[in-house]
């Protein structure tokens, strides 16, 4: 006979035993739990369809008694700045915990599930005697901690502090508050679980927590403060606290779930972040698998790897959107400034689950106030307010958008591919009507590729460039038809390929050196791009002043081309990249040796272009955000140059990452770059242009209405092929 | 879409025989291309080897390697083999290379597991460095050199591929597995500023015939790839095994952008050849 110590009765322990007990009932399952039958921790769980039609499958007595218990909503409240932005559409089910557990332990013990309250685990090596173990014993798990070199468990500690009470207030939704006072931002995050009671955590930063003085607070004083904080949303309602006490949330991992005969479940294997509360949903699911893998197989080790092998993946994937949501809820002070219909938009679509089409779908009235609120007063100063005068509204990425003197009829920009086919530097007749016919694409701002401000400042010998004459005039002939046969405006994008120069057409890789016709290259430092690229010469003074010369003449004739706008690379390890980072930049005087001097070089650029460049007319510069390498730049660094560049009178950031040097780690996630276009533009303080090979309206509107970007380059070939 | 079929070249069972037959056969059916995998504690026939012959048994049919580990092996004579092959056969290889999840293959290579990737980045250097070498020879009979496919599932690996290869082949999966790495490795492309588009090859694994065949191929999947653990019944559960599913495989990699689709048998009878044939002529 098979004998199951389980440790721990939470829900996903007592479903586990029920479950196990239901399809074998010869099998021997005690449960093991410290506190009394009737004491429980914690107020309301929150469960969505999904799981509940798994509960249906996996047992129908409890479902029944689970569903007639619930509290069902489908709004979402956001109040900021005490304004109101609800969202419909979302479904929710939550019940009191201890209402669950009541549940549950009926059927464990009409099931003969032995239920050993107030039991502590003392010899863990005893309870191993039986077949199978499971730790249920939530996220301090003692077993996981006995067997730590086996499970190799990774605790994350949370930077906010938060605090956990129920209120006898009635919550009809789904409720996020955000208060500022003088000690600062505090978030709340409140929704119902029974006909009378309701589940209310209070969050804020750990600077806050320490002005509010709620270090030193106990359980009445910091009950009292959030009382009084929240005394309007509260109407003369309570809060109760049950060992309420300030926390940092840890996120639980492990690298195994098994070890012989114990497995983890439920918290001790997984934790993910409260705001997307799905604890005790998780810890079911698991409950559900582990029962399924031991009917699948007979033998008890073959049945933990698939139990691990089915869950692992989901929960990983649930433990991601779970950061995300955290970071954004401990982050969340960025997007203060931000109107509430804004606000509450980027605070819904802040995991990357939920798209501007999903919301769409669940709250067409939501969405449409957000398109209507977009097309009045989404341009970058916050200070407009809609008067929602517009009744019809497209969606925020067919807005325009004025940069300076230039009307941009929508938020798309279409990067020109280059096909690396010039001559000297001037683009062919067919590479010009090629870039002409895909700026009928309907993109409202069409970019070229990295074009050169010298001979020697190019990639390769196909690359084109603006440094004579007949330049101006094959780019003109380009600009020239595009404004004359679509609305879109023209921006030339100015490079100097640094070290990353002298190198084949990339027809066949990248960054490989010229056999022929090679020319000298300068960089901040002689380093080398890689073992096999030429060793370039480290500038001197005078090269610093050529190269300001150098793109400022650049400028000038892009504007006898016609160009609208300027963009500026000082992204991806080219030659005023490679002075902004650290990896690249290794020099002792005034150029080099801190975050300041590496941008002398990029600034002094900046200011040649910009004087040479009509005032009417924007310049947009590209930056890394990160360099994705070990002692590389970051999104910090980046943040830096941003707000230098953006007092030297920059439009506009281009955001990009990576190809500082062949050891960078790239990160193929479209979310990654929008995340740090989001951070570049809303700590920063200057509007964005995303990157990050977005294929749909979709991520479009996404980052757009979200105030995650202002443009956004699209690849069309992916969203015509697909 | 183009389509070959697997050499059962890692099968246990699979003689001199069969392998010839077999590549003969294949290109007087409706196959593009034959295409081999690569391990060395493993009954399995060395890849590049196994193209030679099927190379002197046929004359038009392509040939690929899915891949091979290339870190396992001197850059040098690596080269020297594929250009070989290359011109030997007319120019009809196609050289996918990773750098595996073998630990024992590595040991037994006495090549360093932990570098395996910057071993395969400087590989993928060097191996157009001796093909431009003026003292090494033959030339590739492809002008240029054979196109080169790089294999595996981390960033680090679409990057490789734009980087310095021609285009990306997909491990195995099903079809929505491989639309997801398509969208890196043309997400890599575009980031890297390369022309035109990367070619996307996939593959996958087929038995035909009655239950126990359709054991056979699993049981082989479960041995093959016991190393991965627990995956390994993932893997072995994707075995496709009815006319059905391999028709809408297919057209799931069609419609996710493979250029060339190659199914690979589990069971060494030359039967599975004919009825793939069969299926998808």
């Amino acid at each position: 006979m098979t004998s199951v110590n389980i440790l721990g009765g939470g829900p996903g322990g007592l479903y586990a035993a029920l479950l196990l007990k239901k399809a074998h009932p010869a099998w021997e399952i005690a449960v093991l739990e410290r506190n009394p039958a009737g004491a429980t921790y914690g107020w309301g769980v929150v469960f969505s369809d999904q799981t509940l039609a798994a509960f249906r499958e996996a047992d129908y007595r409890t479902f029944t008694e689970i569903t007639e218990s619930f509290v069902t909503w489908e709004a979402i409240d956001i109040f900021v700045r005490d304004q109101l932005a609800r969202c419909e559409g979302h479904r929710f089910a939550g019940l009191a915990r201890r209402r669950l557990l009541n549940i549950l332990q009926r059927r464990c013990a009409d099931l003969d599930v032995a239920l050993r309250f107030e039991t502590e685990v003392g010899d863990l090596a005893a309870l191993r005697q039986a077949d199978l173990v499971i730790a249920a014993d939530g996220g301090n798990s003692k077993t996981r901690a006995a067997y730590a070199e086996h499970f190799q468990p990774r605790l994350a500690e949370g930077r906010t502090r938060f605090i956990w009470f129920g209120t006898n207030r009635l919550f009809d939704s789904f409720t996020f508050i955000f208060r500022e006072n003088q000690h600062g931002l505090f978030t709340v995050h409140a929704y119902p679980f029974d006909g009378g009671t309701g589940t209310f955590i209070a969050e804020c930063a750990d600077e806050t927590w320490r002005r509010a003085g709620l270090d030193q607070a106990d359980e009445a004083a910091s009950l009292s403060y959030c009382e009084s904080l929240f005394a309007d949303h509260l109407r003369g309602r309570k809060l109760m606290s049950n060992y309420s006490r300030w926390l940092r949330f840890t996120t639980v991992r492990n690298e195994r779930w098994s070890h012989e005969n114990v497995v983890l479940l439920g918290d001790a294997a997984h934790t993910a972040h409260f705001s997307i509360g799905s604890g005790t949903k998780l810890a079911m699911e698991d409950a559900i698998a582990l029962a399924q893998a031991c009917e699948q197989h007979d033998l008890i080790g073959a049945a933990l790897k698939q139990y691990e092998l089915a869950r692992k993946p989901k929960v990983e994937a649930l433990q991601r959107a779970a950061a995300d949501s955290q970071d954004y809820f401990e982050h969340v002070a960025r997007y203060r400034g931000f109107e509430p219909i804004q606000f509450a938009f980027h605070l819904l679509t802040r995991s990357g689950r939920i798209s501007y089409d999903n919301l769409r779908q669940r709250d067409p009235h939501f969405v449409s106030t957000v398109d209507r609120w977009f097309a009045e007063a989404g341009t970058f100063e916050r200070s407009n307010v809609a008067t929602f005068e517009r009744f019809l509204a497209p969606p925020a990425m067919w807005t325009p958008l004025v940069l300076r003197g230039a009307l941009l009829p929508n938020r798309v920009v279409l990067a020109a591919r280059p096909p690396y086919t010039a001559e000297h530097g001037a683009i062919t007749h067919s590479y010009a009507d090629q870039l002409v016919r895909r700026a009928h694409g309907g993109a409202g701002l069409v970019l070229t590729e990295p074009v050169a401000v010298s001979a020697s400042g190019r990639i390769t010998p196909g690359c084109a460039g603006i440094y004579c004459p007949e330049h101006i005039d094959a780019w003109a002939h380009v600009v020239a038809a595009i404004h004359a046969q679509t609305p879109a405006i023209v921006a030339l994008q100015l490079s100097h390929a640094g070290r990353r120069g002298a190198t084949r057409p990339r027809t066949y890789g990248v960054d490989i050196p010229l056999r022929e016709g090679t020319w000298a290259l300068i960089a901040p430092s002689g380093v080398p791009y890689s073992s096999r690229n030429q060793t370039p010469r480290a500038m001197e003074c005078a090269d610093m002043e050529h190269i300001c010369d150098l793109f400022a003449q650049a400028a000038h004739m892009a504007d006898q081309a016609g160009f609208d706008m300027l963009m500026l690379n000082m992204a991806h390890g080219y030659l005023l990249g490679s002075f902004l980072s650290p990896l690249t930049n290794v020099r002792e005087d005034d150029y080099g040796r801190s975050p300041e001097r590496r941008m002398r070089l990029p600034l002094e650029v900046f200011d040649a272009v910009r004087a040479a460049w009509p005032t009417q007319k924007s310049i947009v510069v590209a930056i890394n955000a990160s360099d994705w390498a070990r002692a590389g730049a970051d999104i910090s660094d980046a943040i830096g140059v941003a707000q230098a560049l953006k007092a030297h009178g920059c439009d506009m950031i281009a955001v990009y990452a990576g190809q500082t040097t062949t050891r960078s780690r790239p990160i193929y996630d479209p979310g990654e770059l929008a995340q740090y276009s989001d951070m570049v533009r809303n700590e920063g303080g200057l509007p964005t242009l995303a990157t990050g090979y977005l294929t749909t309206s979709d991520q479009v509107n996404t980052l757009i209405a979200g105030g995650r970007a202002d443009l956004c380059i699209i690849h069309p070939s992916d969203l015509f092929e697909h | 879409m183009e389509l070959g079929v697997g050499l059962p070249n890692t099968l246990a069972g699979a003689t001199s025989d069969l392998m010839l037959s077999w590549a003969r056969q294949a290109e007087a059916g409706p196959f593009a291309s034959v295409g081999v995998f690569d391990r060395l504690l493993y009954h399995s026939f060395d890849p590049l080897i196994a193209l030679a012959a099927a190379a002197g048994a046929t004359t038009r049919i392509q040939l690929a390697t899915m891949i091979v580990i290339g870190p396992l092996r001197n850059d040098a004579l690596l080269a020297k083999q594929a250009a070989s092959l290359d011109a030997l056969s007319g120019g009809r290889l196609t050289l996918g290379l990773a750098i595996g999840a073998r630990r024992d293959d590595y040991a037994a290579a006495g090549v360093e597991y932990a570098a395996r990737g910057r071993r395969l980045d400087e590989q993928l250097a060097a191996l157009r460095a001796y093909w431009e070498d003026e003292r090494f020879g033959p030339r590739p009979a492809q002008p240029g050199r054979p196109p080169i496919l790089v294999g595996g599932l981390n960033d680090s690996a679409f990057a490789r591929a734009a980087r310095a290869a021609d285009g990306y082949v997909h491990g195995g999966g099903p079809p929505k597995a491989f639309a997801g790495a398509a969208a890196k490795a043309r997400a890599a492309w575009v980031d890297a500023g390369r022309t035109g588009r990367p070619k996307l090859w996939g593959q996958g694994y087929y038995a035909l015939g009655d239950e126990a065949d359709a054991a056979a191929g699993r049981a082989y999947l479960l041995d093959y790839y016991s190393f991965t653990g627990p995956f390994a019944e993932r893997i072995a559960a994707g075995l496709l095994t009815t006319p059905q599913a391999i028709v809408q495989f297919a057209r799931g990699y069609a419609e996710a952008g493979c250029d060339h689709l190659i199914l690979f048998p589990t069971v060494a009878r030359f039967d599975q050849l004919e009825r793939l044939a069969e299926v998808v002529g």
